[in-house]
């Protein structure tokens, strides 16, 4: 793979899916073993800048490197000198200068680690961005790990019906997903209430509907999305309580999908409004696997961007 | 590319393979806590073969593991194959483990594989088992099983064909010009 930077996946080619949920297969072999430790990355130097807060994908980037023996670091905005006004281009550049050969960047602005792989090469120092999520664009990384838990517990994603519900207007996650998933050959269909469900979308090969009843019929996997806090004071909807019976994902509504469908989350849940409590525990939930397989896929993606995979095979 | 040149053709890698069951046999008096483990791609199928031919002589169902050494190489810059699952689905701890592989080169394999099996468990004793010796090491390795010892020239290079993988069982010697 010759890829030096992943910022979405709206450009990646269905080879570059494959090789990445193949390689994050092999990974997570690799932490079910009793030393999870590799010397793959010995020597490489990783740094987390994370712009906006985050649990489960700063630390999966981190136990990721962490495990390829990558040597990490990480900044904690608020504490740095970008508080003090320092721009996005000194810090990396800083980092950079210290030896980092990779960024993993989370951002609230949409373009923000194209801006950052815009700087490799051209100061003297050269270095890999990966897209820990940027505004309201991509989440490449989620939406390879959310493609990754599918063909686990579905065996392939082409032909599979996917049914993706909420905030669609602002969320990355569901960006990333629709991208990947178009490439590789799922049914997807996309709801939400019309001020969340953005009409770009019908551009594409999608089908959109504002009916959850109808959008979650047949469905083998049922993909909810976190409620944003903001929005649920904004002007996009009419009240939450309103939202949680319309598009929330109960025990009813999901008997409408498959039987053996799977239900999943990026997480952070909200509990009682995109989903009940009764299913988000529930054996059709695969949410917690998609957290492990977050540290698998992420360990796949340092090691094709940082390793120099010349593909001899 | 002169014609390539048969080392071993399908009945020899057969008798070659029996052999080596009976060494091992041999060696380890008997099959206790003998467990196989080939290093992908053709030591898997290698390992199921001796495995297979220990089950004839003794009557013993012997474990077969799987391991990848892609992540665990030091030409890692160089040129490396994208890792592929690992499957060791048994304790090595305290066990014989006979690693399996086709041709031994280098060493650098070997070197790696040692290093990816610690992070299994500690094995009693780790002993190699390769088809073909073909010299140059790089390292202080050695076989303990070996079908057939083969001195080649460094530039030369022997492909291993095995049927699972290629639709037949022969071993070649090429020479690049």
């Amino acid at each position: 793979m010759k890829r030096k930077h992943l910022l979405g996946l709206q450009d990646a080619t269905r080879e570059e899916i494959e090789t990445w949920l193949e390689t994050a297969d092999a990974m997570r072999e690799v932490l079910a073993r009793p030393i999870k430790k590799t010397p793959a990355l010995r020597g490489q130097s990783v740094c987390t800048l994370f712009f906006e807060p985050s649990t489960r994908t700063r630390a999966s980037f981190e136990m990721a490197a962490k495990t390829m023996s990558a040597d990490t670091s990480s900044l904690t905005v608020a504490a740095s000198s970008v508080s003090k006004g320092e721009t996005l281009k000194d810090t990396l550049l800083t980092l950079a200068a210290m030896g980092a050969k990779c960024f993993v960047i989370r951002h609230s602005s949409s373009g923000a680690p194209e801006l950052a792989a815009s700087y490799s090469g051209k100061f003297g120092f050269d270095f890999s961005v990966v897209n820990a999520g940027d505004g309201q664009h991509e989440h490449p990384t989620q939406g390879l790990l959310d493609m990754m838990t599918m063909r686990e517990h579905k065996g392939q994603i082409e032909g599979l019906n996917v049914c993706i519900i909420g905030d669609l207007l602002h969320s990355r996650v569901a960006r990333s997903n629709v991208f990947g998933l178009l490439t590789m050959g799922a049914n997807l269909t996309l709801c939400g209430p019309h001020t969340l469900l953005p009409q770009e979308f019908s551009a594409m090969n999608v089908k959109m509907t504002t009916n959850a009843d109808e959008a979650v019929e047949g469905a083998d996997v049922v993909m909810t999305l976190r409620l944003q806090n903001e929005r649920m004071n904004g002007a996009y909807l009419p009240s939450v309580r309103e939202f949680a019976r319309l598009y929330g994902i109960n025990a009813q509504r999901l008997k409408r999908a498959k039987p053996d469908a799977i239900l999943m989350h990026p997480g952070p849940i909200n509990r009682g409004v995109e989903i009940s409590d009764e299913v988000a525990d529930g054996a059709q939930s695969v949410i917690l696997n998609q957290v492990t397989n977050g540290v698998a896929v992420r360990m796949a993606v340092l090691y094709h961007l940082l390793g120099g995979n010349e593909g001899n095979e | 590319m002169t014609e390539p040149k048969t080392l071993l053709e399908a009945s020899d890698i057969a008798r070659a393979l029996k052999r080596v069951a009976h060494e091992i046999i041999e060696r380890n008096r008997g099959l206790e806590n003998v467990v196989l483990v080939g290093i992908r791609t053709r030591g898997v199928p290698l390992a199921q073969r001796i495995a297979a031919y220990l089950n004839d002589i003794e009557d013993v169902e012997v474990p077969v593991g799987t391991l990848d050494i892609a992540l665990h190489r030091d030409d890692f810059h160089l040129r490396t194959s994208a890792p592929k699952m690992s499957q060791i689905r048994f304790d090595v701890s305290e066990k014989t483990v006979v690693l399996v592989d086709d041709v031994l080169f280098t060493g650098r394999t070997i070197r790696a594989a040692l290093d990816a099996l610690n992070d299994y468990g500690r094995p009693r004793a780790v002993q190699l088992a390769v088809l073909i010796d073909r010299g140059h090491r790089e390292l202080p390795i050695r076989a303990d099983f070996v079908g057939k010892n083969t001195p080649t020239a460094r530039e030369e290079s022997v492909q291993v064909c095995l049927d699972e993988s290629d639709g037949d069982d022969e071993v070649l010697l090429l020479t690049e010009e």
